[in-house]
């Protein structure tokens, strides 16, 4: 029921309902001006639920919003603002949301107590999986996803700032004020739709006015400062360390396009002020859960903020002072209070009325909305006809924040409450309700208190300028359990009831951490939030230790669920990585290359041409060009690393287990580095461009690995070194020639020729191509004739497309990553499939590189007996018996007649091709002992691929033995 | 966590590469023997508390630091230049 005429009315759905409500007010609020009661079906049993808070603790209202993929479940109503055309559908309730055919069971409750499902669905074990697990899980639950992709936007955003104010109530906006007036640079974070907090709700009075205009103005004051960001709908979810909060933006609030739906913040605040307030706890008396009974500061805020009555005729139930404001305000507000039922013995309270002092609600009745309620007093038991019930069991602090870096909050007796224990989160401090100081004259002094000396740690100057505000004192005789018949429910979202936690400490689990796990109290989306003071209350009777002995569970981030979707913003499909993308890129994917992914850089397979259905044949070609003709490959992808300085070859001794002190300039040579373990690290060649100046080049995969390996070399153990390192992957696009023909494409771009006296193998320097100056280098990964010719990267393009039309004319072409597979396994050359982290340089067979006259990383390791037994498994070549039988990488190796089980194991295939060339399959494996079993027949099964082949081991240079073709 | 790198001051964690134990620095000579070789390359501590270990500035000046930190607390001590540390 409206209490005042609304300004402007949109109109929403609920269950397919048509209702009315006001743009921008919670949907709960416009469910209970409709006079909707029922709202949603409990977890567990299914019991009808209503509404029950005004805020993000609530636990009954659960809904889910929107349809198909863009389906969101278990929004809370409390939180959720109407917007025109929003839809709103209940959720956890089959056929519909009053006759829920699950609510069974309620009915068959006493079975399935907390741990029913320990002791119930024991035998026989096979059944847990198949059949138990799966029914539970769809009896009990709440919103579902819809299983379809979700194409809704979500952001992450980094914020910077001095004083980090959490929670815009009274003591925070105080707070926000007295840095922001300092001059510190300050955000000021709520999780409402509008700051103010508490004082949105009550009707109090600041300095002599409303306390809704004074909001007001210290708001207009806040935006009005340039060091002051004022950020709404925005929770600070969790606090990390070094002064770290992440925070969750409700951006948009309802849907609209050009907005995301939510940004995930990381906030880096040097200090921080926590003043997130206070949550009202339930008391546990019988059926406590009935549609219409709700917090009683959450009446106060239908009925002051929203101007909606939850009730024709109220009741309060209370242990504590506060709770007599509800009262107070229905009447102010024209709602007739039917009872107020305080259950302290000795209050003085007045009110036109009817009063029950000392005494308890005992029963409620009333199926999907609240009808009833019994009252046992010192005069006797008495029925009251209400519709909403407004119980108050005192105020718990939020101190979750406080909790996330391991602290652990303290118990107050005077508030029967646990407050924060101080310096709990380093540069925090903590000021108002959330810190045990109830009144709002405490919130504001505490805020203005806090914040100065904040500021003054900042090396600011600020002064506390405080209103005068109510500073009515918080009276209060706990009450936690009323006792009687009926189910008295502590945690309503994942419906535990006192009975639960009496038999968790009946059964002997006694420590709040087993009695959470036992019953799962608190281990909903709520977290407990409001429940969890209230269950370890009822834990400390029956275990029969105080509260404070008792202790709390662990609050953990986040304080409310955040959505992966936020979380993960931007990193679905291609945002999950980085693209590096070749200056050739453009020109390969035109040529219909399909592009693979190497790291993070993208090659192509091959280069199809009109007529090829299969890879193979793009393939295979393709090395017929290298073999035959001439091929070009782009090999920027490689690690390129400019070493310069008087000591640079030293480095390089130092990293490569060979010798590059002896390399002449205008030469390059093949390098082994090891890692200090006396494993490989990665190969490559290495130019010595001038006396002080190499050029170093990796392996894609290993370029950053390489790059923090010398830079650690450098700076960590060898910081005598005059040298320095750079990358300039980037920097250079880099090409192979290859083939009989590669001089003869050269010299035809070329500004000078070369010739083989000029540019032997293994030789290097610059070249101008086409005017560009440009790098040569007489290197080989394909036992041919080859090249790599450098330019910088702006020219990568325009010389890609210029070798490819060169090559073309001489009968050769582009080839892909497959042809560069197939030319280095006919060679026997290495790569990362073969130096895989666990092979040394005796495994690979260049034990003799290993250079002995000089200290390297990885040498003393290298020398270790175990890494150079000759039982290890060493390279070999494998070339199977039938030539057109197929090998696979990962297939393993036996003897030719043992069983092909793990004991027998003899090693493993590393790199398989089928050799165009040789016309046979190809494979490169570890083999033990391998070496001295050249010629033998042995068996290769993959039980994956379902292969079991036969093929004879031989030397893994399978193609020119001699070398002859890359010197010619 | 926020490391204050000497070079660039306060930054993220995403910007650093972990690597372990700052003992790394102290390698030992080639000659010192299998078992102080082996102690360098594989036995570590895994101390609840104080820590002393190397990170790499990777996503900024590429600096090498050593960083002293309380695994407990998480509090951050020091960071500085592996460079200038003291071995």
């Amino acid at each position: 029921m409206r209490l005042r005429d609304p300004a402007n009315t949109v109109s929403f759905t609920f269950d397919g309902q048509r209702l009315g409500g006001v743009a921008g007010e919670p949907v709960a609020a416009a469910l209970l001006a409709n006079g909707i009661k029922l709202v949603a079906r409990s977890f567990k049993y299914h019991r009808p639920r209503g509404i029950m808070s005004a805020g993000s603790e609530e636990q009954n209202a659960l809904v889910t919003i929107g349809r198909g993929a863009q389906t969101e479940p278990n929004v809370r109503a409390t939180t959720l603002e109407v917007s025109d055309g929003l839809e709103v559908f209940s959720q956890n309730a089959w056929p519909s949301l009053k006759h829920d055919l699950m609510a069974v069971n309620d009915l068959i409750s006493p079975f399935l107590g907390a741990g029913f499902y320990y002791k119930t669905f024991m035998w026989p074990r096979a059944f847990w999986e198949k059949v138990y697990e799966p029914i539970i899980r769809r009896a009990a639950g709440l919103g579902g996803l819809s299983g379809l992709r979700n194409e809704d936007r979500y952001e992450k955003a980094f914020a910077f700032c001095d004083v980090l104010v959490i929670g815009a109530g009274p003591a925070g906006v105080m707070a926000a004020l007295t840095a922001g007036r300092a001059g510190a640079d300050v955000i000021l974070a709520d999780e409402d739709t509008a700051m103010g907090g508490r004082l949105l709700r009550e009707v109090e009075q600041i300095d002599g006015r409303p306390a809704v205009d004074w909001v007001a103005d210290a708001l207009g004051e806040l935006q009005a400062m340039e060091n002051v960001r004022l950020m709404t709908r925005t929770t600070v979810t969790g606090a990390y360390d070094q002064g770290t909060f992440g925070a969750l933006e409700r951006v948009a609030g309802p849907r609209a396009p050009d907005k995301p739906l939510e940004c995930f913040w990381r906030i880096v605040a040097q200090r921080s002020i926590l003043c997130a307030g206070a949550l009202e706890r339930p008391i546990a008396f019988p059926n406590n859960d009935r549609p219409g009974i709700m917090m009683a500061s959450a009446v106060r805020a239908y009925v002051n903020r929203w101007g909606v009555a939850p009730g024709k005729s109220v009741t309060v139930f209370a242990n504590n002072d506060d709770a007599h404001r509800t009262a107070r305000d229905l009447v102010a507000a024209g709602v007739k209070v039917a009872a107020v039922i305080d259950s302290r013995e000795e209050v003085a309270i007045a009110g036109d009325y009817p009063i029950f002092v000392g005494g308890q609600v005992t029963a409620t009745k009333g199926r999907y909305a609240l009808e009833t309620i019994t009252v046992s007093h010192a005069g006797g038991v008495r029925e009251i006809r209400t519709d909403c019930l407004a119980m108050s069991g005192g105020w718990n602090p939020t101190v979750h924040l406080t909790c996330h870096m391991n602290g652990r909050p303290a118990w107050r007796e005077d508030i029967a409450s646990f407050v924060p224990t101080p310096d709990s989160i380093p540069g925090m401090v903590t000021a108002g309700a959330c810190n045990g100081s109830f009144s709002t004259a405490a919130c504001l002094a505490e805020g203005a208190a806090v914040a100065v000396q904040v500021a003054r740690g900042l090396g600011r100057q600020a002064e506390a300028a405080v209103p005068v505000a109510d500073d009515s004192a918080y009276v209060i005789t706990p009450l936690w359990a009323v006792p009687g018949k009926g189910r008295k429910w502590i945690d309503f979202q994942n419906d535990v009831h006192v009975k639960d936690i009496k038999l968790a400490a009946q059964e002997n689990f006694r420590s709040v951490e087993h009695m959470k796990r036992y019953t799962t109290q608190g281990m909903a989306p709520d977290q407990g939030k409001s429940s969890n003071v209230v269950a370890l209350a009822v834990l400390a009777d029956a275990t029969g230790r105080g509260i404070p002995q008792t202790g709390t569970t662990t609050f953990r981030p986040p304080y409310v669920p955040v959505s992966i979707a936020a979380m993960g913003a931007g990193s679905q499909g291609k945002g999950f990585a980085p693209e590096r993308l070749t200056t050739s890129h453009q020109v390969s994917v035109a040529r219909g290359a399909p592009m693979i992914e190497a790291g993070l850089w993208y090659r192509p397979s091959y280069f199809p041409l009109p007529g090829e259905t299969t890879w193979r044949q793009s393939c295979d070609r393709e090395v017929g060009f290298v073999r035959n003709a001439v091929g070009v490959c782009d090999v920027s992808t490689l690690g390129k690393i400019d070493i310069q300085g008087p000591d640079a070859a030293a480095l390089l001794d130092f990293v490569y287990a060979n010798m590059f002190s002896t390399l002449r300039v205008g030469r390059v040579r093949y390098g082994l580095m090891l890692r200090e373990d006396g494993h490989v690290l990665d190969d490559g060649t290495t130019a010595r461009l001038a006396e002080g100046h190499f050029v170093m080049t990796t392996t894609t995969a290993a370029a950053g690995l390489v790059m923090r390996h010398l830079a650690f070399v450098l700076q960590a153990l060898r910081p005598d070194l005059d040298a320095r390192v750079m990358s300039v992957t980037e920097q250079w696009a880099q090409f192979a020639v290859a083939g009989p023909r590669a001089r003869e494409l050269l010299n035809s771009i070329l500004d000078q020729e070369i010739g083989n006296d000029t540019w032997p193998f293994m030789a290097c320097g610059a070249v101008s191509v086409a005017g560009v100056q440009g790098r040569l280098f007489r290197v080989s990964f394909s036992g041919e004739h080859a090249y790599e010719i450098a330019v910088p990267a702006r020219r990568g393009e325009s010389l890609f497309r210029m070798l490819v039309t060169q090559a073309e004319m001489l009968g050769g072409g582009p080839y892909g990553m497959e042809a560069l597979n197939v030319l280095r396994i006919e060679k026997g050359f290495i790569t990362h499939a073969e130096i895989h982290g666990r092979t040394t340089a005796f495994d690979i067979g260049m034990d003799r590189m290993v250079s002995l006259k000089k200290d390297c990383i990885g040498q003393a390791a290298s020398r270790r007996p175990g890494l150079r037994d000759d039982s290890r498994a060493q390279l070999v070549g494998l070339r199977p018996l039938d030539a057109a039988e197929a090998l696979t990488a990962g297939a393993h190796l036996f003897a030719k007649d043992a069983k092909a089980v793990r004991v027998n194991d003899l090693g493993y295939v590393t790199s398989v091709c089928y050799s165009p060339t040789l016309q046979t399959y190809l494979g490169m494996a570890f083999l033990r002992g391998g070496p001295a079993r050249l010629g033998e027949v042995i068996r290769v099964v993959d039980h994956l691929r379902g292969i079991d082949a036969v093929a004879e081991v031989c030397d893994p240079v399978f193609l020119d033995p001699e070398g002859g073709r890359a010197r010619g | 966590m926020r490391i204050n790198c000497p070079n660039c001051g306060t930054r993220d964690r995403r910007e650093f590469y972990y690597q372990g134990d700052a003992l790394a620095l102290d390698r030992p000579a080639p000659d010192a023997g299998p078992l102080v070789w082996d102690d360098y390359l594989h036995n570590r501590k895994n101390p609840a508390g104080e820590t002393r270990d190397l990170w790499f500035h990777e996503a900024g000046c590429g600096a090498w630091l050593v960083v002293e930190r309380n695994t407990l607390t998480h509090a951050i001590h020091s960071a500085t230049l592996a460079e200038t540390a003291i071995r």
